[in-house]
């Protein structure tokens, strides 16, 4: 009772690393409150092949859900798996990835439970909450922290009354590590018929297709971004060889990714990828708070801008005025020169 | 074989987030509508679209468009009306002020249910205000309805007799996933949220712009304007220029299930942003510039 639970996303038998990360998050949020880690996954074929892949990010105890149509996942099985566990288990917070899933599934418990879920948190802390309208006062709530109004402000959200707080968070926000302290460790098998109707099962997957990622944009430590100030797709193409060159990956803001030129699973920011990069070469960006949002923690941030007053400039650690077709070819041109 | 649907498309004003001002937020934290231009959510035209290829695929099948917030979102039903839908729906009413997306979806649960006999319910993904992308599936779980999230195209629909002889309609659609796309068969009724991806909504109907021009709902229509002055003079004679309004009363809701009131979550603070300015380094497009930068980055070992 009362404890934090992840909900854990998988692929076939590959977990999420949004779930693991969420999961290293979660156990900082359990031991806070004093109370445990507990994770849920439900699949089909993955007893024994994803357990190792949970349990050292500090979980306390697994339930696994294994059964027939539990995988390629659709919305209510997994919503009736959720909805009666957290009936009997009662936990004060529950976290989902900001995935397709996550955004399929979290609505609907939410629902059913009648709970609040905040979706895209950036930041989750442990605070006390005082209503002014009622004057109550609450202890220990979940900080939901979250840019709101395309980004233009950061909201605080608390669930004060309803449980379990439910919240959503993109996968890079936060970052995942083994524990190094002691979790128990338990796994159990529940009797999935228990917990979901047959009727449940209407949803027929006809073909399920995932790629792997072809690129690894959130962990790759040098980050070449273009905005919608490179002007086109082909303008992109200097991007890549630079990034090429520097052995990085391309990103895109939301404008350049709105505009076509780029590819939407680059984009970088509030409703993309967040990066951590030590290197962050920003293109023709002009910085909204939405960008800002997913690059801000990059070690060193360069601006290639035409503009000397471009909002990102005042985030940046240098700042090269000129267009991007002027310099991004000198920077191509003199690395190639110096690097050997 | 085709079949007559009911659809019922839901679609949001939404403040145009791409340009939003000082006074965009209230001392309490919601946002101030009024001090923001109103747009129609464009997901929301993204998911009509897909109701309208339906309506004309399956003839004898309807469109409607619903609505929630104040008065003024009159216009979201009326531009649905110059595309090709055939009625709307407005909940406005005070109770409504300040919900949460679960207190929307109650709200549009219950008024989904007041229309009746629905067959699909389909809405943009998100709206670019709160990028939640809960209020499809919450409605959907209220309703107690099957749900296609992040749907990029209906592909068909089609009567089906099932083993034990009953017909069945099921809808094929393809969605986008995490990394790659799939395909689903859903029975109806049910509830569809549609990607900005999907095919772009067909403009305004010139004939349906003249039909419908001056329609609103009663609460919309100043008699100081000259809007609301055809609209008084034109409407009795032409009963489809009063467009649907209900109030929580209307819809059989209960008031503590909506708005403020029926929202678990609660703002506690809301902030600006303000980023760290760091001391930056400016420097020229010149070759030396460039080339100085370079080589200070490969001197210091921050890039190899």
């Amino acid at each position: 009772m009362n404890n934090v639970f992840v909900y854990i996303e998988i692929e076939g038998t590959q977990v999420a690393e949004v779930s693991q990360e969420l999961l290293t998050k979660g156990r900082k949020l359990a031991d806070q409150l004093g109370v445990e880690l507990h994770a849920v996954v439900a699949g089909t074929g993955i007893k024994g092949k994803v357990e190792d892949q949970i349990l050292p990010y500090g979980v306390d105890k697994l339930f696994a859900f294994d059964g027939e149509g539990l995988f390629p996942y659709t919305s209510a099985p997994h919503t009736d798996i959720l909805v009666n566990l957290f009936k009997e288990e009662q936990p004060q917070i529950c976290l989902m990835g900001a995935t397709v899933i996550g955004r399929d599934l979290g609505p609907r418990v939410s629902s059913s439970l009648t709970s609040g879920l905040t979706a895209d948190c950036t930041q989750l802390e442990i605070g006390d909450f005082d209503d002014i309208k009622t004057k109550k006062h609450y202890d220990n709530l979940l900080y939901q922290i979250r840019p709101a109004f395309g980004g233009n402000i950061v909201a605080t959200i608390v669930n004060p009354e309803h449980r379990p707080q439910m919240a959503t968070v993109r996968s890079g926000v936060m970052q995942k590590a083994i524990y190094e302290g002691k979790a128990k460790g338990e796994v159990v098998y529940p009797e999935v018929c228990k917990y979901v109707s047959p009727e449940a099962f209407v949803v027929k997957v006809l073909d399920h297709h995932v790629e792997a990622a072809k690129h690894n944009l959130k962990g790759s430590p040098i980050v070449v971004a273009g905005g919608y100030g490179m002007g086109s797709k082909e303008g992109f193409d200097m991007l890549f060889e630079l990034a090429k060159v520097l052995h990085g990956e391309v990103g895109a803001s939301r404008a350049a990714v709105d505009a076509g030129f780029c590819d939407s699973d680059r984009q970088i920011g509030q409703t993309g990828v967040t990066v951590h990069p030590k290197v962050y070469i920003a293109c023709g960006i002009s910085g909204q708070i939405q960008h800002i949002a997913g690059m801000q923690d990059s070690k060193i941030i360069i601006s290639v801008n035409s503009d000397p007053d471009a909002p990102i400039n005042k985030i940046a650690d240098y700042v090269i005025v000129g267009t991007v077709e002027e310099v991004v070819p000198k920077l191509i041109k003199y690395y190639k020169q110096n690097s050997k | 074989m085709t079949k007559a649907l009911k659809i019922v498309v839901l679609a949001k004003q939404v403040p145009d987030t791409r340009n939003v001002g000082k006074d965009a937020m209230t001392p309490e934290g919601t946002v101030n509508r009024a001090a923001l231009p109103a747009i129609f959510n464009p997901e929301d035209l993204n998911a009509l679209e897909q109701a309208l290829r339906l309506k004309e695929q399956n003839p004898g099948s309807t469109v409607g468009v619903l609505t929630m917030g104040p008065p003024r979102a009159g216009e979201i039903i009326r531009q649905g009306l110059f595309r090709g839908a055939d009625t709307g729906w407005l909940l406005t009413d005070r109770l409504f002020a300040g919900a949460d997306t679960l207190a929307t979806s109650y709200a549009l649960a219950t008024a989904i249910k007041k229309i009746g006999d629905v067959d699909i319910v389909i809405g943009g993904r998100q709206a670019i205000d709160g990028d939640t992308a809960q209020v499809g599936p919450q409605v959907a779980q209220k309703l107690g309805l099957n749900q296609v999230t992040y749907a990029e195209e209906i592909l068909k629909i089609e009567e089906r007799k099932t083993e034990n002889g009953e017909r069945k309609t099921i809808a094929t659609v393809r969605r986008h996933i995490d990394g790659g796309v799939e395909t689903v068969e859903v029975p109806l009724p049910c509830v569809i949220t549609v990607n900005g991806s999907a095919a772009p909504c067909r403009p305004c109907n010139a004939k349906l712009v003249m039909k419908y021009k001056y329609a609103m709902c009663p609460l919309e229509v100043d008699a100081n304007s000259e809007c609301g002055m055809r609209n008084a003079e034109l409407s009795k004679a032409r009963p489809y220029l009063t467009l649907n309004q209900w109030s929580v009363a209307d819809v059989d809701g209960d008031p503590n299930q909506c708005g403020l009131s029926g929202s678990p979550t609660k703002v506690k603070t809301v902030q600006n942003i303000v980023f760290q300015a760091k001391e930056s380094k400016t420097l020229t497009a010149s070759d030396a510039d460039v080339e100085g930068l370079i080589k200070e980055l490969l001197d210091e070992k921050i890039i190899g």
